[in-house]
């Protein structure tokens, strides 16, 4: 029993953990502040799967050819613009179903990076770490917070992006109205779809940007398997936080949380698990939290349901 | 002008954007072809020769086509009832493992062993789906989310049963166990096959293709088929008219997770690589089977052309890493020509809007 306490008290007191926790919570956090906006606007965008590994390839490219970190993360966000404008014009456009162009993105994304990639040469490195005085000093946090490579701290600035633009902007209060009740917001003279476009294009340069800083900021080498559903559990993490942002960043710290734990139990407990279970790990901690939390949250009223003028 | 050349000038024009789109997604896929140091008509050539052109070919073009068309008909009752299931690649995988269980577990002799291990095979698939609908009405955790989730969670759990001796890891004297899959299956639980012009066509072809016949006339014309659509089409009138939402919703869920694991059980049993599970085995059949319910619209009729030309851009992938092209190409050309079939419908419906629109306003 005392051993077991033990284990528990390295696991709480273990610095590189929370480390990996605030990387993997990172680009999960980029997923969500965008999906967020995306959700408010009524559209549950399943393909920002697809958009972080745009935006995780184009990084990959850009950075092969030109060696400029903040260059290369910009190509990334245009890339997930390129992803997302998909998504925004074939379902809020056409009306197509949003969930199979969701599906259907992922897919193709996964198949055409995974068809390009040996066309290109590609070699990444990690960029510089940087220690924000005083801040770092902080015992625990602060090395995992304030002690990594530069663009991680893009972190930092779009969650207060997402925030202002959706709470205090009047973009983002019809944003708000149209995932709401599309039909009032119509009458009101706002053009319905075409918020939900712009909320779309709006997660694809987040989620673009993410990609290109989960590649820059933590694994350094490209791979087509390195998004892997992170995606699916940034969505889940809006659920979780009952479509607000803080809820939201709780949700991917969480499940951030988990993650590494996968990666560091091993070695902090210096006990093999099975690598099946422990892969498993994430998406049944996903699972089980909604199965606890979800129920007492309440959705924007028309979450994945189309507007088109004249249907209710 | 009259209606009915209204309409037909409606239908020409949808031809019409069909033909342009399929052109363009192909136009694409020869572009990246050609870009990256392929020749896109000996990639023509080599899937042409994958998918029926080689001796024995179309035998396994229709071998991939029927479980196909099995998840298509499921997806295609779920979506009826306004759910939208897009976890069968999970639902497949965890239905073939379910099956494996029965298939090189347990021995009670032929025929009973297949039925058995087909019926645990749908019973897994159910009640992998069973988990979203459990999530879903009790939980409101949207259906969407946690059948995708539940996609990543079955490979690893199946993985797992894979890596232990009493689950389902094969166990060979003498050799280490790297490799993770099941035994082969029992001989008394597998499914026969026909040989016809040399072709071996798998018994899953004629049952997939009763069970989609089956599922669209359930659908169409029984009772159970009514209620499952007026609930797809409108929830509160359902729901006063004493269809209850939890109650078909779940049936409608846990029924298109059973197809899926049929397909995955039948798989197993007509020899789906060599007759042993592993966590791999679905080999983007659940994916596959969506796509086509999703591109047929949901009709399962319309899904059995459908599903065989998906099947054929799967065997004909295999053809072509000998012409020079990777593989994963296949993954490129499906994902844009379901786009492509997902366009027409679309504009021809946002051309129809405008028109009435418009006349509406000629007349006001």
């Amino acid at each position: 029993m005392l051993a077991f306490l033990g284990s528990f008290g390295d696991i709480l007191a273990n610095g590189p953990l929370y480390q990996s926790t605030f990387r993997l919570a990172a680009i999960l956090v980029f997923a969500a502040a965008g999906e967020w906006v995306a959700e408010r606007a009524g559209t549950i965008n399943i393909s920002v799967e697809a958009m972080l590994l745009g935006g995780h390839f184009a990084t990959a490219i850009a950075y092969t050819q030109t060696s400029n970190f903040a260059f290369s993360l910009f190509v990334g966000a245009i890339a997930g613009i390129f992803v997302s404008s998909f998504q925004a014009y074939l379902s809020h456009y056409l009306n197509a179903d949003q969930f199979g162009i969701g599906l259907t993105l992922n897919i193709l994304l996964l198949g055409l990076v995974a068809f390009l990639e040996p066309n290109f040469d590609l070699s990444t490195k990690l960029a510089g770490e940087v220690k924000v005085p005083l801040l770092y000093d902080i015992p625990i946090l602060g090395p995992a917070m304030f002690g990594q490579r530069w663009p991680m701290y893009l972190v930092y600035a779009v969650v207060p992006l997402s925030w202002w633009l959706l709470m205090r902007t009047k973009w983002g209060l019809e944003v708000r109205a149209v995932g709401e009740d599309p039909q009032a917001a119509d009458v009101t003279g706002i053009h319905v779809n075409a918020r939900r476009r712009h909320a779309i294009l709006y997660t694809g340069f987040i989620a673009g940007l993410g990609g290109g800083v989960y590649l820059l900021g933590q694994v350094g080498r490209f791979e087509s398997g390195n998004i892997g559903g992170k995606g699916i559990i940034a969505i889940a993490a809006v659920i979780f936080g009952g479509w607000t942002l803080r809820g939201a960043v709780a949700g991917c710290i969480l499940f951030g949380y988990v993650d590494a734990l996968r990666l560091n139990l091993p070695n902090i407990v210096g006990h093999d698990f099975n690598a099946q279970l422990l892969a498993a790990l994430p998406f049944l901690a996903t699972i089980v939290v909604m199965l606890i939390f979800a129920k007492h949250t309440r959705q924007p009223a028309s979450l994945a349901r189309p507007f088109i003028r004249g249907l209710k | 002008m009259s209606a009915t050349s209204t309409a037909k000038r409606d239908r020409i024009e949808l031809i019409a954007l069909y033909v342009v789109t399929i052109v363009a997604a192909f136009v694409i896929a020869a572009i990246l072809v050609n870009t990256s140091g392929g020749s896109w008509s000996k990639a023509v050539e080599a899937m042409v020769n994958g998918a029926f052109k080689n001796p024995g070919r179309w035998g396994e073009t229709l071998r991939r086509a029927a479980p196909l068309l099995i998840v298509a008909a499921g997806s295609a009752i779920a979506a009826k009832a306004g759910i939208i299931n897009i976890g069968q690649e999970g639902q497949v995988l965890i239905g073939a493992t379910g099956a494996a269980f029965i298939m090189t577990k347990i021995h009670p002799g032929s025929p009973l062993m297949l039925i058995l291990g087909v019926l645990l095979g749908m019973l897994a698939g159910a009640a992998w789906a069973g988990i979203s609908a459990l999530l879903y009405y009790w939980r409101r955790v949207p259906v969407v989310l946690s059948t995708l989730l539940l996609v990543y969670l079955s490979s690893q759990i199946t993985g797992y049963t894979m890596t232990r001796k009493f689950l389902l890891l094969e166990v060979i004297e003498g050799s280490p166990t790297k490799i993770q899959n099941s035994a082969k299956t029992a001989v008394d639980s597998r499914l026969g096959i026909m040989h016809i012009f040399g072709n071996n066509v798998p018994l899953t072809v004629p049952i997939a293709i009763i069970f989609a016949v089956g599922v669209a006339y359930m659908l169409a014309h029984s009772v159970w088929g009514f209620r499952l659509k007026m609930l797809g089409l409108n929830p509160r009138t359902a729901q006063r008219a004493g269809v209850s939402h939890v109650r078909f919703g779940t049936m409608a869920l846990l029924t298109s997770g059973a197809a899926a694991g049929l397909a995955g059980s039948l798989m197993l049993a007509t020899g789906e690589s060599n007759y042993r599970a592993s966590s791999g085995f679905a080999a983007s059949v659940g994916w596959d089977g969506l796509l086509v319910a999703l591109v047929a619209r949901n009709n399962p009729y319309a899904s059995i052309p459908v599903a065989l030309a998906f099947a054929c851009l799967h065997t004909g992938s295999n053809f072509l890493a000998a012409a020079g092209v990777e593989s994963v190409l296949v993954d490129v050309i499906r994902g844009l020509l379901v786009l492509a079939l997902f366009i027409p419908p679309a504009v021809s419906e946002l051309r129809k809007k405008r028109r009435v629109l418009a006349t509406l306003t000629e007349r006001a």
